[in-house]
């Protein structure tokens, strides 16, 4: 029988973690809530559930960060697959088994919740997708495979998958699309399929313009540096 | 500017930027923590090759000397770099010092929960 985790990182969620919760307790699967350091309530909002398992950064360590504490959780525990959905209530917990699934048929390693691939769903405003739509470009030019959602955080994946990710290639803060061209390169099967997705009233980091600025530099900047890495660079000999 | 000065402004600024990727490649550089060098040194390539807009630059800010205004705009740079290295010290002194307290307390915790085994043993 396969171990399952269900990874729920939370930053001052107090309105919206109890929801979440109550629309994966009753899959059956293992729960842990990563606290990243939050200043209200959701610490004792989650104690409530008994089955929940708590886990309590000390501070702050950002979305990559708060997930790679949830990922070394599950490794330490010996689970087969992890899967990582929001504590703000965005992603729609009715598709895990759907991911799951995948997974359990081994069609792939990783399996992507795309908000674009379903009818549904909400649409981020016009200039974030457009950014999405140039990292979707770059992942496509780079893996050869088509890429709609670049900054989905509903993901399940294997524990080949979980072992990379503790590693300190992982990102501290946005493991977006560089963490897929990562995958890519190092011979992971990465699929994604169509999830529901609702709109996150309250803060994001894309919001306003100076943090927006940063990720698509900093997103630039860590694809090129992976590519550098995994030497996709390499230079021909010329043979004469 | 003198070639001889172009010459040594590309140099240098094509040396910080190799530098800062080659730290990156190395994970010795964190990329959260790069930006403010590359821009730093991608400027000074800039300013080097386009000198026109140095002169201008120079004009609008009274400088003598377009090389002048190049130093100033190092120096500039120097500043903020110090000035964002200051805050982000800061930063990891507050969050060092909550994660030892947290340590601390934990480490009480787990005297406490030894004492209470023994008693029941």
């Amino acid at each position: 029988m396969s171990r399952v985790l269900i990874i729920i990182p939370a930053y001052n969620e107090e309105n919206n973690i109890e929801r979440v919760i109550q629309g994966v307790i009753d899959f059956g699967y293992d729960i842990v809530v990563i606290n990243d350091g939050s200043t209200d309530n959701t610490t004792n909002v989650v104690s409530k559930y008994n089955k929940i398992k708590l886990i309590n950064n000390p501070i702050n360590l950002g979305a990559g960060g708060s997930l790679q504490t949830g990922y070394k959780y599950a490794l330490e525990n010996n689970y087969d697959y992890v899967i990582n959905l929001d504590g703000d209530g965005q992603h729609d917990p009715k598709h895990i088994d759907e991911l799951l699934n995948e997974l359990l048929n081994n069609n792939t390693d990783i399996v992507i919740g795309s908000r674009f691939l379903n009818t549904e769903s909400y649409k981020p405003p016009f200039v974030r997708r457009l950014g999405m739509r140039l990292f979707s470009i770059i992942a496509k030019v780079i893996t050869k495979q088509k890429f709609t959602d670049t900054t989905s955080g509903y993901k399940a994946m294997t524990k080949d998958v979980i072992r990379l990710f503790v590693s300190p290639e992982f990102p501290n803060d946005y493991p977006d699309v560089d963490t897929l061209i990562l995958l890519y390169l190092r011979g992971f099967r990465i699929k994604e399929m169509p999830v529901k997705m609702y709109a996150n009233s309250q803060k994001s980091i894309h919001s306003g313009w100076i943090k927006p600025l940063y990720y698509v530099f900093k997103m630039l900047l860590s694809i090129f540096m992976i590519l550098l890495r995994e030497k996709v660079f390499k230079i021909k000999k010329m043979t004469v | 500017m003198l070639i001889r000065q172009k010459i040594l402004a590309i140099t240098v600024s094509l040396i910080i930027l190799f530098t800062i990727i080659h730290l990156i490649k190395k994970r010795k550089l964190r990329e959260e923590f790069s930006w403010l060098w590359i821009i730093t040194g991608i400027g000074i390539f800039v300013f080097a090759i386009w000198n026109q807009l140095l002169e201008h630059i120079s004009i609008l800010i009274g400088a003598v000397l377009p090389v002048s205004t190049l130093f100033f705009c190092g120096i500039v740079f120097l500043l903020c770099i110090s000035l964002h290295f200051s805050v982000k010290i800061s930063d990891l002194t507050n969050k060092l010092k909550d994660v030892v307290q947290r340590v601390a307390v934990m480490d009480l915790y787990i005297s406490e929960l030894r004492e209470e085994i023994k008693k029941k043993d």
